[in-house]
């Protein structure tokens, strides 16, 4: 019991912190990025390669004049931002990280809490974030903000349905709600990029929309809102709303890599995950896991720096008319092909059927984007409007 | 320590939901409400029901209200209004009303529950344990009781229906 308290506090000091500097050096990031692919330079003069930015504008957060506006609802408008912050920090708790570590105490496995309800906890708890953004934008008594704090609440209501459907793919063919059960099933076959390639993209659109990022941040656009839900807010409550937007992205980045691309496993070997656990592959596999993750936000900034923004219309229809229906139907054919491999062929999930999988999915993606699409997802405007 | 919890949790469940029905906000009230149902859903963690909990947050603190909170926004219901308490005879109709729940529930808390109802204890853990958090609901649902889920999806599709109807006279 001591063991298991002092080290979930350990784990829980250190996946905080991790994910407070690994935000940190997120904005960073995302400015050298943007700048980068503009052909500019970006910050780089605080510290070597601009490296101390962050800490210099944390710092300046904490110093600026803190703002509240006369008409605001003082309770909610202090709430908001705590409200956005702390569902952001709680959805990683169940995501494993590494393989487990070998202590002289007990083996202890590198996730805060693998709950047995793992995924749907994540479900649950980050869609709560949206209460922060919808009082922030009401409190503030702003008609931007209130507008911001509106389409937050919609945008995110449709696309955590098409993000829930994308996902019921994968629990299907693991089997379990369990992250650690989901990672298992991935190191026995394939990735499950490969046999559910179309719920991955469903997912990975979706993710986008839920974390207000473009081409989706409808909440925040800032050319036709100011700044959306945050406009009245400043200092460290303005920085609140934005560490919760990239946790949100940390979050969801971890999560596409644990459904889709095996979690912590270290392709092409089965070393990393039979045998004793040693500390040398609780530190490799943490490492695979932060490269996957990585590589998934830096997709985020590049998506960002790339594709113009939606209108809001052809937001709700994407979400609504494209990406749920494609959800609904794709997840009655695999449920058919899985019960067809499993009850009627009598296999397990193992490369052979990843494969065939997999190639019921080449042919659903060459069908979607070919024969649905007619400019439909990529511009995602609906054609009745233009005729 | 179960007891503790349960008591912690009973209280902010009541508590809150009588900051509910009491605030004039309405806004105020649905977020007391969002309390409520989390306080709800950790009394469900205590019964063991992990998979229960986690849905009670997801559809009613995640979607259900978030919905509610669009349309109090929507219909811009967010600033106090006038008191809806009508006057000396509702008082008294609720004071009733409430006299007869308190009654109920005095009744209830002496009555043992029909046994073909009841398991023997430690049942649901072992099969959680056996099948799974998820497959312990599952099972019953869609195969024992498979046509009474379905008759219910029919009625929340009609009344899905009956409300667009109602909205839109011209369709």
């Amino acid at each position: 019991m001591t063991f298991f308290l002092v080290s979930s506090a350990i784990k829980v000091f250190v996946v905080f912190n991790l994910i407070m500097v690994g935000v940190a050096l997120l904005t960073l990031l995302e400015r050298r990025v943007c700048a980068w692919m503009q052909d500019r330079l970006g910050p780089n003069r605080v510290g070597p390669q601009g490296i101390l930015q962050p800490a210099a504008d944390g710092l300046k957060n904490f110093l600026k004049e803190e703002t509240s506006p006369a008409m605001a609802d003082k309770a909610l408008f202090t709430l908001a931002p705590i409200v956005s912050f702390v569902p952001a920090l709680l959805t990683f708790g169940v995501i494993p990280f590494a393989s487990p570590l070998p202590t002289k105490w007990g083996v202890v496995p590198m996730v805060v809490a693998d709950l047995p309800v793992g995924f749907l906890y994540i479900l649950a708890i980050s869609s709560l974030g949206v209460y922060g953004i919808v009082l922030a934008g009401w409190s503030s008594n702003n008609k931007y903000a209130l507008l911001g704090g509106l389409r937050a609440s919609a945008q995110m209501i449709s696309y955590e349905i098409a993000l829930g459907m994308s996902t019921v793919a994968v629990l299907l063919l693991a089997g379990n709600v369990t992250l650690s059960q989901v990672i298992a099933q991935q190191q026995q076959g394939l990735w499950f990029v490969i046999p559910l390639t179309l719920a991955f993209i469903i997912f990975f659109i979706s993710a986008l929309a839920e974390t207000n990022r473009l081409p989706f941040d409808l909440p925040e656009a800032e050319g036709e809102l100011i700044a959306g839900y945050h406009t009245e807010y400043s200092s460290m409550k303005f920085s609140m709303f934005y560490i919760a937007e990239y946790s949100n992205m940390v979050t969801a980045s971890a999560l596409m890599a644990t459904l889709f691309f095996g979690g912590w496993d270290i392709p092409l070997t089965s070393w990393d995950s039979t045998g004793e656990p040693t500390v040398v592959k609780t530190l490799a596999t943490m490492a695979v896991f932060g490269l996957k993750t990585f590589s998934f936000l830096f997709t985020y900034i590049w998506v960002r720096w790339t594709l113009p923004r939606f209108r809001y219309d052809q937001l709700m229809a994407l979400g609504w008319k494209v990406l749920l229906p494609l959800a609904l139907v794709y997840i009655t054919m695999i449920a058919a092909a899985i019960w067809y491999f499993r009850v009627q062929l009598g296999w397990t999930y193992g490369p052979g059927m990843a494969a065939a999988l997999g190639g019921l999915n080449l042919i659903l993606l060459i069908a979607v984007v070919w024969w649905l699409d007619r400019g439909r997802i990529v511009s995602g405007s609906v054609p009745q409007e233009a005729a | 320590m179960l007891l503790t919890f349960f008591w912690i949790f009973g209280v902010i469940a009541m508590g809150s939901a009588l900051l509910c029905i009491t605030r004039k906000n309405p806004i105020a009230c649905a977020l007391w409400l969002v309390v409520t149902l989390f306080a709800l859903a950790a009394l469900f963690v205590l019964l063991d029901a992990q998979f229960i909990a986690v849905l009670q947050v997801l559809v009613y603190a995640g979607a259900i209200m978030v919905l509610f909170l669009f349309v109090i926004m929507l219909l811009n219901l967010g600033r106090p209004g006038p008191t809806d308490i009508k006057g000396p005879v509702g008082v008294l109709a609720a004071v009733v009303l409430a006299g007869a729940l308190l009654l109920q529930l005095r009744v209830l808390s002496a009555a043992q529950l029909p046994s073909s109802i009841q398991l023997p204890a430690g049942t649901v853990a072992a099969l959680q344990q056996q099948q799974g958090m998820v497959a312990a609901v599952a099972n019953p649902l869609f195969n024992a009781y498979l046509v009474p889920f379905e008759i219910a999806s029919v009625l929340l599709l009609a009344a899905i229906v009956g409300a667009v109807v109602l909205a839109k006279r011209k369709l």
